[in-house]
């Protein structure tokens, strides 16, 4: 070693030492024979197997699972409120009672001309006796004469899409034909929607931001298992200079692999359930429950959207699930020095 | 190189346990650091490693003061200086090559521009039979010349040893104190510390005795 150089010294790192200058020391080695070198940079500086990593993945795939089943329900939901939302805006719904002394049948005539004489009506379908019979066949029963009875008329105006009506110009030129007649827009029912749909992402959202705690708290405790097991390692790295960024990094590798891993389990568990659910639903059809569940949610069948947000929130907890650890990591690093 | 001003130090709320150090350690130097047991060795060793920082007094270090160091520049100071601790600290699971080579790897270097470095001197030191063995299989010898080639590997201007010899037998404790003292030959600043007199005496070098948490320096 003795004459050996070194390119500078400050920062230099690199050693060049003829052999034959290593003479002095090489009676260390005199006992073993000196074998051609095979050994190579292969093993990971924080061994994978050194973090509890199966329960973790387990409660990441739960949680994305949950999270997706989540979404994809609020998304279900969602476009069924808006289908139902723009089928009840379109039309406008018109009732003529009977009122003594004048024709009902005729006030409704009168009343379908006139209402589609207005601007923005398309069309207008009146219903007839039978089909207002059918109406009120879950409440009256069938078989049942409707001449005796003071059933109104129901006329159903469509409104040209994209048209805002006048409804008090409408309602007055309704009430100059019949008196007795009533004009609804379903703007009470649509608000409900609204609420209902509302309160539904609402929930959907309360349960996502609920699923994400519990992943960073679950994350959060895996890694400080992880680093209370790897502490002589992160010892040593900071013994020959590592940074707490670059120590952080070597974790953070295994913790987003096990994140995605987690992630692509229960996201694709929650996708195939979405695939199959319009079996699932033939399954139930016919039953109260799956025919509360059909008016609900329609066909259950995701568009390719909803598949592609089922995939970005499951990369999106894996992320997550990186970020808690990183946290993490940073600052059992700070605890550890 | 390193300079320590009335420097004091106790953990939490106990007595100080190293009170009132003043002294330099100059580059190219060689030093044992010796002392009974319990008086402070590992702990200077740490305050020099920057492991601890000092309760009291002055710490420069390369020609900083340690106060004012964040965690950043506190780890790039330590790429200048070699550790080797009585247990050795070896990662159990990477080869001994892989364990010497830790420094460069640390620092971001090609596997190529270094590997050559690490299999001379892992043959400088008689392990390059045993480069793709793992710790766990290694002789308490071994070890310790797996841990002092990775301490020196990336040639540190200051080297600190806690009791280097105290797990070899004194044929091999002997060895490596010729490496240590042709380290020292080639630039790098010593500091071993050892309670083992038979040591110490094979070589005629500046002594930092603690007694009672006070050092007295015998050049």
């Amino acid at each position: 070693m003795q004459g050996g150089s070194c390119c500078t010294r400050d920062g230099c790192t690199s050693m060049s030492r003829p052999n034959h200058q290593l003479g002095p020391l090489l009676d260390l080695a005199r006992d073993r024979p000196q074998l051609p070198a095979q050994a190579r940079n292969m093993s990971p500086i924080v061994p994978r197997g050194s973090i509890a990593g199966t329960a973790l993945v387990a409660v990441v795939a739960i949680m994305t699972f949950l999270a997706s089943i989540t979404t994809g329900t609020v998304l279900l939901v969602g476009a069924s409120a808006a289908e139902w939302q723009s089928e009840v805006a379109s039309e406008i719904t018109i009732q003529v009672r009977p009122l003594a002394g004048r024709d009902i049948d005729k006030d409704a005539s009168a009343v379908a001309e006139a209402a589609r004489t207005q601007s923005g009506i398309v069309d207008t379908r009146m219903f007839s006796r039978e089909e207002s019979a059918r109406l009120l066949e879950p409440w009256l029963g069938s078989g049942l004469s409707l001449d005796e009875l003071p059933v109104p008329r129901v006329i159903v105006a469509r409104v040209q899409p994209g048209t805002a009506i006048d409804l008090e110009a409408l309602h007055r030129r309704v009430m100059q034909t019949a008196p007795s007649a009533s004009v609804d827009d379903h703007r009470a029912w649509i608000e409900r929607m609204r609420s209902m749909t509302g309160a539904t992402v609402i929930a959907g959202i309360g349960i996502l931001a609920l699923v994400i705690i519990a992943t960073i708290i679950s994350v959060s405790f895996a890694t400080r298992g992880a680093m209370a097991a790897n502490r002589p390692i992160v010892e040593v790295l900071h013994f020959v200079g590592a940074g707490d960024r670059y120590i952080a990094n070597r974790f953070l590798r295994h913790f987003l692999r096990l994140g995605l891993e987690g992630g692509l389990i229960g996201g694709g568990l929650a996708m195939l359930v979405f695939g199959f659910s319009e079996s699932i639903a033939g399954w139930f059809s016919g039953t109260p429950v799956g025919d509360q569940f059909a008016a609900l949610l329609g066909t259950f069948s995701l568009r390719p959207s909803g598949y592609l947000a089922l995939a970005v929130q499951a990369v999106l907890i894996a992320g997550i699930t990186a970020w808690a650890s990183r946290r993490t990591l940073l600052t059992t690093l700070n605890e550890i020095d | 190189m390193v300079r320590f001003e009335n420097v004091g130090l106790r953990y939490g709320l106990g007595p100080e346990i190293l009170r009132d150090l003043s002294f330099l350690i100059p580059a190219h130097s060689f030093q044992f650091l010796t002392g009974p047991s319990g008086a402070g060795k590992t702990s200077l060793l740490k305050l020099l490693f920057l492991s601890l920082r000092p309760t009291r007094g002055l710490v420069n270090l390369f020609g900083h003061d340690v106060s004012l160091l964040g965690k950043d520049q506190i780890a790039d100071l330590r790429k200048r200086i070699g550790i080797v601790l009585q247990d050795f600290r070896l990662l159990d699971h990477m080869t001994t090559y892989e364990n010497v080579a830790l420094p460069f790897r640390v620092m971001g270097r090609d596997e190529s521009s270094y590997r050559k470095e690490v299999i001379d001197l892992l043959k400088w030191v008689g392990l390059g039979e045993r480069m793709d063995a793992l710790p766990p299989i290694l002789s308490g010898g071994e070890k310790q010349r797996a841990a002092i080639a990775r301490a020196v590997i990336s040639r540190p201007h200051l080297l600190l040893a806690d009791e280097p010899t105290g797990n070899v037998d004194p044929t091999l404790g002997r060895r490596l104190l010729r490496l240590f003292i042709e380290l020292n030959r080639s630039g790098t600043a010593v500091v071993i510390a050892t309670h083992d007199m038979a040591l110490m005496d094979q070589y005629d070098a500046r002594r930092l005795v603690l007694h009672q948490g006070r050092l007295h320096i015998y050049e």
